[in-house]
């Protein structure tokens, strides 16, 4: 059995990349937080990592017939959902900028975690390199 | 797909906003510019925001208009323009005014003050919230160049 990095990393990489990805699309809304008639989006991060975690343990279902239904949960795969509103505005937009900024600064947080995790991921392997 | 981007999300929101100061700027210090007729009348000037969707850039590569990740979340924000307000303008009956017209009257702005200090408490809030963003996703950044360190 070879050692892989994905096999050494576990979950953490994939984790570390939604967040990334989800800065993106937050950062995006904030952006667009005055535009009329912009939806707000998100991705579910739930969803996401369940995929992840299914590819990571090898534990998903095997599709070897094309009548196969996908039974990942929708929104697993990146997809952008909409948000719903809690206060509707006339022009149509539905960024609650502080909603919004509150959730941009928990995922960076949640970011710095995940990065901590794989760093000392990084640090695991190497102590065992070096045999201390 | 990558934190590069959020720079440049963040950095169209702050484009943007300080467009719409600067029409904010201009409209109040327009505010009390009279005019002897409704055609040379300034009138208050407001910006339109717009999306900038990402896979409308390359729409040979994505079919869609960014409904997955792949696709891309958007680029930030662009100004599609600058329109003029329509409302009435203010004609006020000052014969000793030197720009009154025939009948004694000049024609003042549409500009609402109240309205435009409230535009611009919102888009310096809206900017700083985009200056938020960038720090952030520089932190970020910043971090994980750190990655493997000890």
């Amino acid at each position: 059995m070879a050692i892989t990095f994905d096999k050494a990393l576990g979950i953490h990489e994939h984790a570390l990349q939604a967040r990334v990805q989800r800065a993106e699309v937050l950062a995006n809304n904030l952006a667009n937080a005055d535009t009329p008639g912009y939806k707000a989006r998100d991705i579910d991060f739930r969803a996401m990592m369940q995929k992840a975690q299914e590819s990571v343990s090898g534990l998903q279902m095997a599709t070897t017939h094309h009548g196969h239904m996908d039974t990942s949960s929708p929104g697993s795969d990146g997809e952008l959902l909409y948000r719903n509103p809690h206060q509707p505005s006339v022009d149509g937009n539905t960024v609650d900028a502080q909603e919004e900024q509150s959730r941009f600064m928990r995922n960076a947080m949640d970011y710095q975690a995940s990065f901590q995790f794989l760093s000392s991921k990084f640090s695991g392997l190497t102590k065992a390199l070096k045999g201390e | 797909m990558s934190l590069g981007n959020i720079f440049d999300i963040a950095g169209s929101g702050m484009t943007a906003q300080s467009l719409r100061l600067n029409t904010t700027a201009s409209n109040i210090a327009n505010a009390e510019t009279a005019s002897s007729s409704t055609e040379n009348a300034y009138r208050a000037r407001k910006p339109v925001f717009a999306a900038i969707q990402q896979a409308m850039l390359n729409p040979d590569q994505h079919q869609g208009f960014g409904t997955s990740l792949d696709d891309g979340p958007g680029a930030g924000v662009r100004v599609e323009g600058i329109l003029e307000s329509d409302a009435e303008l203010q004609m006020r009956y000052e014969p000793n005014h030197p720009a009154a017209n025939e009948d004694g009257y000049v024609f003042y702005p549409n500009v609402n003050v109240v309205e435009e200090m409230a535009d611009m408490m919102s888009s310096s809030r809206s900017f700083q919230m985009n200056v938020d963003v960038m720090n952030t996703a520089k932190s970020m950044m910043q971090r994980i160049l750190t990655l493997g360190q000890q």
